[in-house]
């Protein structure tokens, strides 16, 4: 049964195979046995999973339809969950249970999935490998000794494990889509404002988007379906109708204008990794795409203005963990001065503290010219790249990283290294175009993603193109040894 | 040396919406600590704030009103810094682009003269929560009721010259909010609250001198003290060799004397960026001229008006123009007696003094301007004296009658008309008085011109104060001339 899409488990649902209840204690079971190999999961709510899941038989008894009836998912610890620990893997919100559930959380809920847990992550979601939470580095299930990426690396893990079918993640710069394809699974960035941020725990508000990952474009187009949507609890939240993206997904590619930007292929892009996206925009030849060369030229600026703006955001968006009125206090304060300072001096971890020094000195007096506005100023022209891209073509393609999962702690001494891991995700965030990596091949045994990128609101597009693919190909369809 | 004074004034009116800022709480005052403090207004995390569309339409109806500089779009931006009772670690306020631009505000001064004020932007922001230090044994309590009450700041340009010209300009903005309806203009409860920028330079210098703030000044009294004790101090303190330091003071009403919070130095770096949670503010043209037409007579235009449709003078049309509960007072009383002047007196007078000594506002008074309208038309149309006329508002203040009419039936006050009646009366007076009669009649014209007044003492006195007064002088010329 753990092997079953999301797509499967609604056909197996509704032809009665199996009931939720049956499919939650199957797959309860199997993240208690395998799981401990993983640490994909920081809580798992089994008593909650059951009672969703007999709600959702008896709703399906009473007639009821939804395609995600019954459909066993598990949110990135950073989605609040009302009751339920919402840790952001990290020590400061360890005893914080939300007093209530983000949008997203709802909006799956009354669709009837059923939610397993909560899942492992950077803390705060700041980091490309899950090794920085309270809780303990994930591992990556296709070998154990690497990393699964990150920042929803639990998700990853847990979801290309064959623990859940999917997970829901957030991509802050490309949290969603380094993971998927450190991984081998398909997870999409919807367009900045297409889900509610309400209930998300921030890191950088105006990067930060929620999202899909699960094995196949068709599944992320059925959570998708579901999280998408406005919400007059976030003011950047865009009031626009959801498109119909299961309907998409059958759309032939005949004529589909594809990019690829020099920028993407050049140095410190692992070759074998070049050659894998290559097969891939054969591949969608064969499904009648055209290709042609294009160029983001400021591109080569992203991670530097990704590198002030998100901590500078982080920075302010940090200060309530101050340990007055949630979240770790330190013993014994002294004074005021002495709370602030133990508390986050002691509930924070080294990556997070790092980017809240770098955040506020990026906003000093003096600094904030030379940094933050001109980081938001390369924003701006990235911005434009893919404006002026989309005019040429309707979608872009490349390499979703540089390299594939490295070993756990590898790059944890050097932060820059790991901040280049993010290269070919963060602009996407910048100008906020959504975007999704889909699984293309194998490098020395660890899969590899592709990343496609969509004018804003053609997350329809992504997961078309995407499902096309992987009706052509099967390495999406590959699992981990073991799992 | 001659000092001159520079002040400027940052106000923070409280706007008076049913809820807060970015959340759906209710503003309430004094309600049980932290009842009123919802999810947002506590930071939870993953909270967001979604703009309250009436503080925007409050401030713009300020900016409407100080013909001011209304920009297409204004932003949020976060003000940063740690404080127990400010719950998400920052203030989102407005930095760059205030919703309110430059404008300006004309202020009467006691000479009769007006003054144009400059107002620099007015912005709107969340106000914080408060610290309790009393009853919780060397620790504190937060109550986050206020977090997130809308406030306008409103910052002056530094033309304020003197402590006096500084309460006339903030007595203006609370007669102007209030006027508004977008703040309640209590300042006890802290709805309009007030730090002042204060320096001294010798006069015809044009740099400023060197700047202390005075916050959280909260009555109009303490501002005019606390403004003259810093420029005392300041001054005392350059004559004696020193130098006034930038920072922050606090104004001590008990002692009446200010003291130092916090230097320049310790000042914090708020590390200003725009909030990413909320979306530019766009005014649209149309919701601009809504609101426009929505605007009430403002205190300018009311005086005005005053001045020309009621023939008043610029100082009670002022006075009477100065809130907008004393301007609908005074027009109710002119429209029920069609007398503005009486009125205007009336008001200005009699009631002003009653109000001020049992220490009532106007919507409390307890003479409605029906009452006092009713009243002034007897005067009118002499049923009364003036004389008798205050007895019976005495009358009507302690609630011995619902109407002036009642009052002078149920008193008998009605002034007697009849000439006949008086010239009885007066022959009464004269017969009693038979002694002075023979000294007017052999007087000069002088002695008796001196002499007559005592005769229509001892009538009025006779009749009670009812006798008309003009009948009275003239039977009794007539009866004396004899």
């Amino acid at each position: 049964m753990h092997r079953l899409t999301l797509a499967q488990i609604a056909r197996g649902l509704a032809a009665k195979d199996f009931s939720a209840v049956e499919l939650t204690e199957a797959l309860l079971t199997r993240i208690g046995a395998l799981d401990p190999q993983l640490n994909s999961f920081i809580t798992v709510t089994a008593e909650q999973a059951r009672a969703q899941a007999q709600a959702a038989d008896a709703r399906r008894a009473a007639g009821e339809s939804g395609a995600l009836l019954g459909a066993p998912i598990a949110h990135k610890d950073l989605f609040c969950t009302k009751g339920v620990r919402t840790s952001c893997a990290s020590k400061v919100l360890d005893n914080f249970i939300s007093p209530y559930d983000a949008t997203v959380v709802e909006k799956l809920a009354a669709a009837g999935c059923v939610s397993l847990g909560k899942l492992n992550m950077d803390e705060f979601a700041m980091g490309s490998a899950s090794e920085s939470s309270h809780y303990g580095p994930v591992k990556n299930p296709w070998n154990t000794e690497c990393v699964p990426g990150g920042s929803s690396g639990g998700s990853a893990a847990a979801v290309a494990a064959r623990l859940i079918p999917a997970a829901t993640g957030s991509d802050t710069g490309g949290s969603i889509r380094q993971p998927a394809a450190l991984t081998n699974l398909t997870g999409l960035k919807p367009t900045y404002g297409r889900v509610s941020r309400w209930g998300m725990i921030a890191y950088a508000s105006s990067l930060d988007q929620g999202g899909p990952i699960a094995r196949t474009a068709e599944d992320c187009a059925l959570l998708l379906g579901a999280m998408a949507g406005f919400d007059p609890k976030d003011s950047t939240c865009v009031d626009q109708p959801v498109d119909d993206y299961l309907a998409a997904l059958n759309r032939p590619l005949a004529g589909l204008r594809i990019g690829l930007p020099r920028e993407y292929f050049g140095a410190g892009l692992d070759p074998r990794l070049s050659d894998a996206v290559m097969a891939c925009v054969e591949e969608l030849k064969k499904l009648g795409a055209t290709v042609k060369e294009i160029g983001l030229p400021n591109m080569q600026h992203a991670i530097p203005a990704y590198y002030v703006i998100a901590p500078a955001e982080a920075s302010s968006n940090l200060s309530r963990f101050d340990g007055v009125r949630f979240g770790y206090r330190c013993e014994n304060p002294q004074n005021l001065e002495d709370l602030y300072k133990r508390s986050r001096g002691e509930g924070f971890g080294a990556e997070v503290k790092r980017r809240i020094m770098v955040g506020t000195y990026a906003l000093s007096a003096g600094y904030y010219d030379a940094y933050y506005l001109k980081a938001q100023k390369i924003r701006r022209l990235i911005r434009s790249d893919f404006i002026g891209a989309f005019q040429e073509v309707d979608l872009i393609l490349g390499p979703t990283t540089p390299n594939p999962a490295w070993k756990l702690g590898e790059k944890s001494s050097d932060p820059v290294a790991a901040y280049l891991e993010d290269i070919y995700t963060i602009t996407a965030n910048l100008a906020g175009i959504p975007g999704l990596s889909m699984p293309a091949g194998f490098v020395d045994g660890l899969p590899v993603g592709v990343q496609l990128l969509a004018p804003y609101f053609q997350e329809g597009r992504l997961l078309n193109v995407a499902h096309q693919y992987q009706q052509a190909t099967d390495w999406h369809q590959r699992a981990p040894e073991g799992f | 040396m001659q000092w001159e004074t520079v002040i400027g004034l940052e106000i923070h009116a409280q706007l008076a919406t049913r809820s807060k800022i970015f959340s759906g709480s209710a503003t309430t005052f004094g309600a049980e600590p932290n009842t009123q403090a919802s999810l947002i207004d506590l930071g939870m995390p993953g909270t967001l704030p979604v703009l309250n569309q009436e503080a925007v339409r409050m401030a713009v109806k300020f900016g409407l009103a100080i013909d001011a500089e209304l920009g297409r779009s204004n932003v949020f931006a976060r003000k940063n810094y740690f404080y127990p009772d400010l719950p998400k670690g920052y203030q989102t306020s407005q930095m760059d682009k205030p919703i309110v631009g430059k404008g300006h505000l004309d202020i009467s001064l006691e000479d009769g003269t007006v003054k144009r004020i400059g107002i620099t932007r007015a912005h709107l922001e969340e106000d914080a929560g408060k610290s309790l230090h009393e009853d919780f044994h060397g620790m504190t309590g937060i109550d986050l009721n206020r977090a997130g009450t809308p406030l306008l700041e409103i910052v002056s340009e530094p033309d304020i010259r003197s402590a006096k010209e500084a309460v006339a300009y903030v007595k203006a903005i609370h007669a102007l909010v209030r006027y508004l309806g977008i703040c309640d203009g209590n300042m006890a409860e802290g709805s309009l609250r007030c730090d002042c920028n204060v320096s001294v330079r010798p006069v015809g210098q044009e740099a400023f001198g060197t700047r202390a703030e005075i916050k959280n000044v909260n009555s109009f009294r303490f501002i005019e003290r606390a403004i003259n004790h810093e420029v005392q101090r300041q001054i005392e303190l350059i004559e004696d060799g020193g130098k006034v330091v930038q920072e922050t003071r606090l104004y001590d009403p008990n002692k009446d004397e200010t003291r130092s919070m916090r230097s320049k130095e310790e000042a914090n770096d708020y590390r200003y960026f725009p909030c990413p949670d909320l979306l530019p503010v766009v005014i649209e043209p149309d919701f601009l001229d809504e609101v426009r037409a929505g605007l009430p007579e403002l205190p300018g235009e009311k005086r005005a008006r005053f001045e020309s449709q009621f023939g008043l003078s610029a100082y009670d049309a002022s006075v009477l123009s100065a809130s907008r509960e004393l301007a609908d007072y005074f027009e109710q009383v002119q429209t029920v007696c069609g007398d503005a002047k009486l009125a205007a007196n009336w008001v200005m007078g009699e009631l002003s003094s009653l109000l001020n000594k049992d220490n009532l506002e106007i919507d409390r008074s307890p003479v409605s301007a029906a009452q006092l309208g009713g009243l002034i038309l007897r005067i009118k149309d002499n049923t009364i004296s003036g004389k008798i006329a205050k007895m019976v508002f005495e009358a009507l203040a302690a609630g011995e009658g619902a109407s002036a009419d009642a009052v002078i039936e149920a008193k008998g006050l009605k002034q007697v008309t009849d000439s006949g009646a008086i010239e009885v009366m007066l022959d009464e007076v004269l017969a009693a008085n038979a002694a002075q009669v023979e000294q007017y009649r052999a007087s000069d014209e002088a002695k008796r011109a001196k002499m007559f007044g005592f005769f229509v003492g001892q009538a009025m006195k006779a009749s009670k104060g009812k006798a008309n007064p003009g009948q009275v002088n003239e039977l009794l010329k007539k009866k004396l001339e004899g």
